[in-house]
């Protein structure tokens, strides 16, 4: 009986270190936050273009068309360098329009930025002082959400876009919101 | 060239790492003098050859070698050469490798003053400590390489993230892996004593000033942690429950109990089994703390590149290290002999209150930080706990530790007499309920919680002087001038006390100014305008532009008055910086300290009116938690310069064969003591 309370703080430990190989082991990642915007449809708003006499973006053009793809970018944002051979497959393989916010960037470093890597971007709305994105629920660049045919916001993912984020999630569910 | 000498001085140690872990720990099975003599010289070897590869690494730094990822990813050529160094552990990597050197540090720290331990103590203790190097050597070797190079290599680098390019974080993590590290050896310890099934009062006496070392300096990191968190995060706050900060902070309040508790061991010879649990737990809690940081399992603001592969090789060296030696433990512990019997009420008792208390805070802390993992394994919703949680469990116990620490420090060994020691603590008592009261009428008397927090770091304050007082004058019959001539003979180890007691009732006193009594006021505004904050009324003078060496800034100048007399206080700068290699933001917060509190601007983001955000803050008491600390500090290393602690470990006996001298005598001491009192 009384070795049994020595074998107490084995029991405990060895109880906790399951709860962190169950976490480790789900491939789920803590430091992904749900967004309270999941199955809403997306903020109002209307931001003028970056590209002279190109289109601005607002709420109209996630409306009405298939799904689309919304992509929070700046230039100098080293993660986004990252992902954008992403955004060039989404925008060429998908069919599915991707459209870009340029936060908090100024418009001639984010010009410069497309046309050193290429511009993957439908549309483009100039949000430079950040009030837009804080409507999104941006806390970090890049983040990208896909929005269903409705302008209801369906995914979003903070961070950079891997080649796992596109396979597991993203193709998917353009797949099941065209169908 | 000099990055592949780091690299293979890594390989090399990983394979001295190895030769220590298993030609001591052989000899000592096999009583093999030579063998056992291996270890000494192999911890040397193996903390010069961790020098040489840390070494190569911060060259890489200050040379801004672009060839090398790990200084891509976190220097600049443009950084101020300070965060160049310390660029060196600002990252998973360079932090692993400052791990390894600090790990090798105590081996070759005991290989050097631990000349009088016996030979198969010394011998298991070294071996343990090489195990635990080679588990993260390994794992460097396997996966977070701080010397992969890049090819071809970039013009510039990415920059070492900006909020840590500051002198308070360039120390900071030193200071803490000094620390939580150094509880390493203290675990060392505990298992080589439970493999010799041997714990004794010269055991506890070997194991406390590594203890006090190591406490120290975790007390110093977590400080200067949260002196860092405090100006340049621009919140106002000092502790924000963050599992990284609970993550240091569960290691200390262990190594807070195991302190208290190795006391008992060596003056009484009991409490053993406790004591050695305590060391593997200190340690253990220090491991989980860094495989909670690096693995990504907890949602937290100090994220660390996090990859879900190192995560797993770090809890399995969790589970050989932790779950092994608890092991261990339940086989060896049960045949550890308890020694002196004591009654409740006594010294020994009030320390087991002090362990139960410190226990008890340190399990809340970890169920408050691990809380939301269990339920997000169990039903995947996502939750947070913050500071409501550890408020309303962690504060109590602490103010059920401080009440008893006032009475329990002045409490005899073996039996004590509660009555009798409460009447000396009668003038404390009157001293403490007459401060409250003024405290009360003049300057918390409209906030209830602040005046308890107020008059228990009085009490505390009044009981640790009463009980220094009562160490020289300890019957009426010693003339009060007497008493005072005694006080410079009193051991270092009763000054470290006392100081380190006041020391946390001047924190005390900070943490309820600062967490209770802080005045607020988020406003938009121009220059010129005026906001009132508490008593005060800060103006903004101006916003202008400055330049740093890597970053601008935009810089707000706020005028201070006071709000009864309009007279002028200060004027404070705060500035929000933007890094020109990243293009993150960070604040600097413009703070001015007395005796009384901070006041405390930043100046926020731009508004769509021209003006700008402003965060304006009176925090009453603040400077009182950083000199708190530094009492702390100072106690301890008074406490570690106790004479009994330096005959007890490191003098070196004449003839080369006598090293055991000490021990023998200190063992012949301990059995001397008074075995066991009658039990009644």
């Amino acid at each position: 009986m009384k070795r049994l309370v020595y074998l107490l703080p084995l029991a405990v430990f060895l109880g906790v270190a399951g709860y962190f190989a169950a976490q480790l082991l789900s491939g789920r990642d803590a430091m992904e936050v749900p967004s309270a915007l999941i199955d809403r449809p997306a903020p109002e708003f209307a931001l003028p273009p970056l590209w002279d006499g190109g289109e601005g973006l607002s709420t109209a053009d996630l409306k009405g068309g298939g799904p689309a793809i919304v992509n929070v970018f700046a230039s100098w944002c080293v993660p986004c360098r990252a992902e954008h051979p992403m955004l060039m497959r989404l925008a060429e393989e998908t069919g599915a329009p991707v459209h870009g916010i340029a936060y908090k960037d100024d418009p001639a470093a984010s010009k410069a930025f497309l046309e050193e890597l290429g511009d993957p971007y439908t549309k483009i709305g100039v949000d430079q002082n950040g009030r837009v994105a804080i409507d999104w629920g941006v806390y970090g660049v890049p983040e990208t959400y896909v929005l269903d045919g409705d302008g209801r916001i369906r995914y979003k993912r903070t961070g950079p876009i891997t080649p796992r984020h596109m396979e597991d999630d993203i193709l998917p569910l353009l797949e099941e919101l065209r169908s | 060239m000099i990055a592949e000498i780091g690299h293979f001085a890594l390989a090399l140690a990983a394979a001295v790492a190895l030769i220590q872990s298993v030609l001591p720990m052989w000899g000592a099975a096999r009583r093999d003098a030579a063998m056992m003599a291996t270890a000494a010289p192999a911890a040397l070897v193996q903390f010069g050859v961790l020098g040489v590869s840390f070494a190569a690494l911060t060259y890489a730094y200050l040379t801004s070698d672009f060839s090398v990822v790990n200084v891509i990813n976190n220097s600049h050529s443009l950084k101020p050469i300070l965060y160049k160094i310390s660029g060196v552990w600002g990252n998973h990597e360079g932090s692993l490798l400052l791990w390894v050197l600090v790990l090798a540090l105590f081996g070759a720290l005991v290989a050097v003053f631990g000349r009088n331990l016996p030979p198969s103590l010394k011998a298991r203790t070294l071996s343990v400590q090489a195990l635990i190097t080679l588990g993260f050597l390994t794992f460097m070797l396997f996966t977070s390489n701080p010397f992969e190079r890049a090819f071809p290599p970039p013009l510039e680098g990415g920059d070492l993230n900006p909020l840590l390019q500051d002198p308070g974080l360039a120390f900071h993590p030193p200071m803490l892996y000094v620390g939580y590290v150094g509880l390493s050896i203290v675990f060392s310890f505990a298992v080589a004593a439970l493999i010799e099934g041997k714990v004794d009062a010269a055991w506890a006496r070997w194991v406390r000033p590594w203890t006090l070392l190591a406490w120290i300096f975790l007390t110093a990191g977590i400080a200067l942690g949260s002196w860092w968190a405090y100006y340049e995060l621009g919140w106002g706050g000092f502790w924000y429950w963050d599992p990284v900060e609970n993550a240091s902070f569960m290691p200390w309040l262990a190594a807070t109990a195991l302190l208290h508790s190795a006391i008992v061991v060596e003056k009484r010879d009991t409490l053993k089994s406790w004591t050695i649990l305590l060391a593997i737990i200190a340690f253990g809690l220090s491991l989980i703390g860094t495989f909670l940081v690096r693995s990504g399992v907890l949602t937290s603001v100090h994220a660390f590149a996090t990859d879900p592969d190192r995560g797993l090789y770090i809890l399995l060296l969790l589970v050989i290290a932790i779950g092994g030696s608890l092991a261990l433990y339940a086989w060896r512990a049960p045949a550890l002999k308890g020694g002196g019997m004591f009654r409740p009420i006594s010294r020994e008792g009030a320390l087991v209150l002090n362990n139960l208390l410190l226990s008890a805070a340190a399990a809340t802390v970890f169920i408050g930080t691990l809380y939301p993992l269990f339920l997000e394994v169990l039903t995947g919703d996502k939750i947070s706990v913050g500071p409501p949680y550890f408020n309303l469990t962690f504060a109590p116990i602490m103010g059920v530790l401080v009440v008893a620490l006032g009475i329990g420090a002045m409490m005899p060994w073996k039996r004590g007499d509660l009555p009798g020691v409460m009447r000396r603590l009668t003038a404390a008592s009157v001293f403490t309920a007459a401060a409250t009261a003024a405290i009360a009428l003049f300057y918390a008397g409209d906030n209830a919680l602040a005046l308890l927090g107020l008059a228990f770091a009085v009490w505390l304050f009044a009981a640790t002087m009463t009980q220094l007082w009562a160490r020289v004058r300890p019957t009426t019959r010693v003339s009060v001038a007497d008493a005072i001539r005694r006080l410079p003979g009193l051991p270092r180890a009763a000054w470290g006390m006392t100081t380190a007691h006041l020391g946390v009732a001047v924190l005390v006193a900070g943490v309820t100014g600062a967490s209770l009594m802080t005045v607020e006021t988020i406003a938009s505004g121009k220059p010129g305008d005026r906001f009132p904050v508490g008593d005060y009324v800060f103006q903004l003078d101006r916003v202008e532009q400055v330049a740093g060496p890597n970053y601008r800034a935009e810089r707000g100048t706020f005028t201070v008055f006071d709000a009864d007399t309009g007279e002028e206080i200060t004027t404070l700068a705060g500035e929000r910086r933007r890094y020109v290699a990243g293009g993150q933001e960070t604040t600097e917060a413009g703070i001015r300290s007395d005796f009384g509190g901070d006041l405390y601007a930043v100046l926020g983001q731009p508004a769509d009116d021209g003006g700008w955000t402003v965060r304006l803050y009176r925090e009453p008491l603040v400077p009182w938690i950083w000199f708190g600390s530094t009492l702390l500090v100072i106690g301890g290393f008074l406490s570690l310069s106790d004479r009994r602690l330096r005959v007890g470990a490191p003098v070196r006996t004449g003839s080369t064969s006598g090293g055991g001298g000490d021990a023998a005598k200190a063992r012949a001491d301990a059995a001397a003591q008074p075995a066991a009192h009658p039990a009644e």
